[in-house]
């Protein structure tokens, strides 16, 4: 028997599984794939801050460090973030096939088992524990443990077996379609983000750096308001900007963007990362909070197997935890982000000329929202009653 | 006549963006190999939400 089983070996679950063994837990981290780490699913994009919290930077996985972001409002209207000063990087493109998998070591290193090409198949409840059932290398298998970490992804399995959380409707979910392309001609010290309702339905397009010349241009899109698939306005993003250069690695996947979910646990289960939809409804980032999710969960696993209580009544203590940390982000930014679905290209454009040419020293939604509030004084009651 | 869910596995990504919609577990991904099972009841939504377009609905 284990103390704790862990779902999916992305960086939630590696974090999670890491975090258990590091505090003496008798952990095992499954993961469907055969390798961890492919096909990828992201543009690799993340604060520098987000990621020093929890993991040691190491060059292997790092693609490129960025200073800053510019968005492009619907007429080109151009809006820039950036740390002016050299060497106050803020952001990093990751190469998340190594880094995934670098996440994965540390946690077997750390003392957890590691078995790949393993899925969670069901769980039964049975004496105050889980009974496991797993397809390992094609074979059924079972194995019992006191919990249950559920870090599986935007497919979320566990969370939807367990009745945490309840499945992603057309609005609540982002369609993406990215396309890693060479000889990209663009500065390579920003991250760049273009808005508009027919470029991107209720979502946007990105380039990201990706060093050499090469750089991950995506789109996501809102199939709710989307009229066509995420590779169709993907092909039309690039056309429209001209943008030269050889495909050379095709990535699809969905990013939820449903804000805060009341709870991530039930008795023996804790959901982290988009299994949780941790992922921000605005940006659609999800890496940094998969990495918080999945050491407090290992945490409150650790402090729950020492109690012996693994009732959803003590696991909660995980709730406070990510709730406090992020949580509340995700509430907010649901909020903003479904009055920014609401305005059309036009009062975007305004916006965006509103704001342009500002000096922004933070790439945060909050500093943008910031200026915003500063230049358009009829938006602030709005937005506060938006907040309350 | 009742639908159902295929897939083109020539434009299948494997991405799973599918198999989170589906509300009545009838997608799920072995690994690149997706399977279609028969809860599907031909709701659809696993085609709007497809980045690819792999997804359409059959008559069976
Ligand atoms: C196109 C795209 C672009 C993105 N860009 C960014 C970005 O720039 N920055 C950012 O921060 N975030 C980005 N995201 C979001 C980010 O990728 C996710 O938030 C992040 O990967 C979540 O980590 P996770 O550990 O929760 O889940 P994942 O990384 O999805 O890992 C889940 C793992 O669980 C495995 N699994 C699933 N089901 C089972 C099962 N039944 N049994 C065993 N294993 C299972 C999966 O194979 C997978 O390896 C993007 C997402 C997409 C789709």
């Amino acid at each position: 028997m284990f103390d704790v089983i862990v779902v999916g070996a992305g960086p939630a679950g590696s974090m999670a599984a890491k975090t258990c063994a590091e505090n003496g837990l008798k952990v095992l981290l499954i993961e469907k794939r055969q390798e961890i780490g492919t096909p990828v699913r992201c543009a690799e994009g993340i604060s520098k801050q987000g990621l020093k919290r929890f993991v040691e930077i190491d060059r292997k996985w790092i693609a490129a460090e960025v200073i800053g972001a510019k968005i492009y409002a619907p007429d080109g209207t151009e809006i820039t973030m950036a740390e002016e000063m050299a060497g106050n990087e803020v952001g990093f493109v990751l190469e998340r096939k190594i880094f995934d998998r670098h996440l994965a070591r540390l946690a077997a290193k750390a003392g957890a088992e590691v078995i790949v090409k393993t899925a969670f198949i069901s769980f039964e409840r049975r004496d105050g524990r889980l009974k496991v059932k797993m397809r390992r290398m094609g074979e059924e298998w079972e194995v019992e443990t006191k919990i249950l970490i559920g870090a599986d992804g935007v497919e979320s399995k566990v969370g939807r077996m367990a009745g945490i959380i309840r499945t992603l409707r057309k609005s609540e979910i982002e369609s993406c379609a990215q396309y890693l392309m060479s000889n990209v001609e663009i500065d390579e010290n920003y991250t760049y983000f273009y808005l508009g309702n027919e470029l991107a339905p209720g979502g946007y397009a990105w380039i990201f750096p990706k060093g050499n010349k090469c750089a991950n241009v995506g789109i996501g899109v809102l199939p709710s308001k989307a009229k066509a698939n995420a590779k169709y306005y993907l092909d039309k993003f690039i056309e429209k900007f001209g943008i030269e250069g050889k495909i050379v690695e095709l990535v699809c996947g969905a990013v939820p963007v449903y804000g805060e979910i009341e709870t991530a646990v039930s008795d023996n289960i804790m959901l982290a990362g988009d299994a949780a939809y941790h992922s921000d409804p605005i940006t659609g980032g999800g890496i940094a909070n998969a990495l918080c999710a999945g050491y407090y969960a290992g945490k409150v696993a650790y402090e729950a197997v020492k109690k012996n209580d693994f009732s959803a009544g003590f696991l909660r203590k995980y709730d406070e935890l990510w709730k406090s940390d992020f949580g509340w982000k995700l509430r907010r930014n649901k909020k903003l982000q479904e009055f920014f679905l609401k305005l059309d290209d036009q009062t975007l454009n305004s916006l965006a000329k509103s704001i342009s040419g500002r000096n922004i020293k933070e790439m945060s939604v909050q500093a943008i929202i910031v200026e915003l509030l500063k230049s358009n004084p009829h938006l602030v009651d709005l937005i506060k009653n938006l907040l309350i | 006549m009742a639908r159902k869910a295929v897939v083109n596995r020539g434009k299948c990504a494997y991405c799973g963006a599918c198999v989170a919609v589906c509300d009545f577990f009838a997608l799920e991904l072995v690994e690149t190999y997706l399977e279609i099972n028969e809860n599907c009841n031909g709701c659809s939504i696993c085609v709007k939400v497809c980045p690819m377009g792999a997804l359409s609905l059959v008559e069976v």
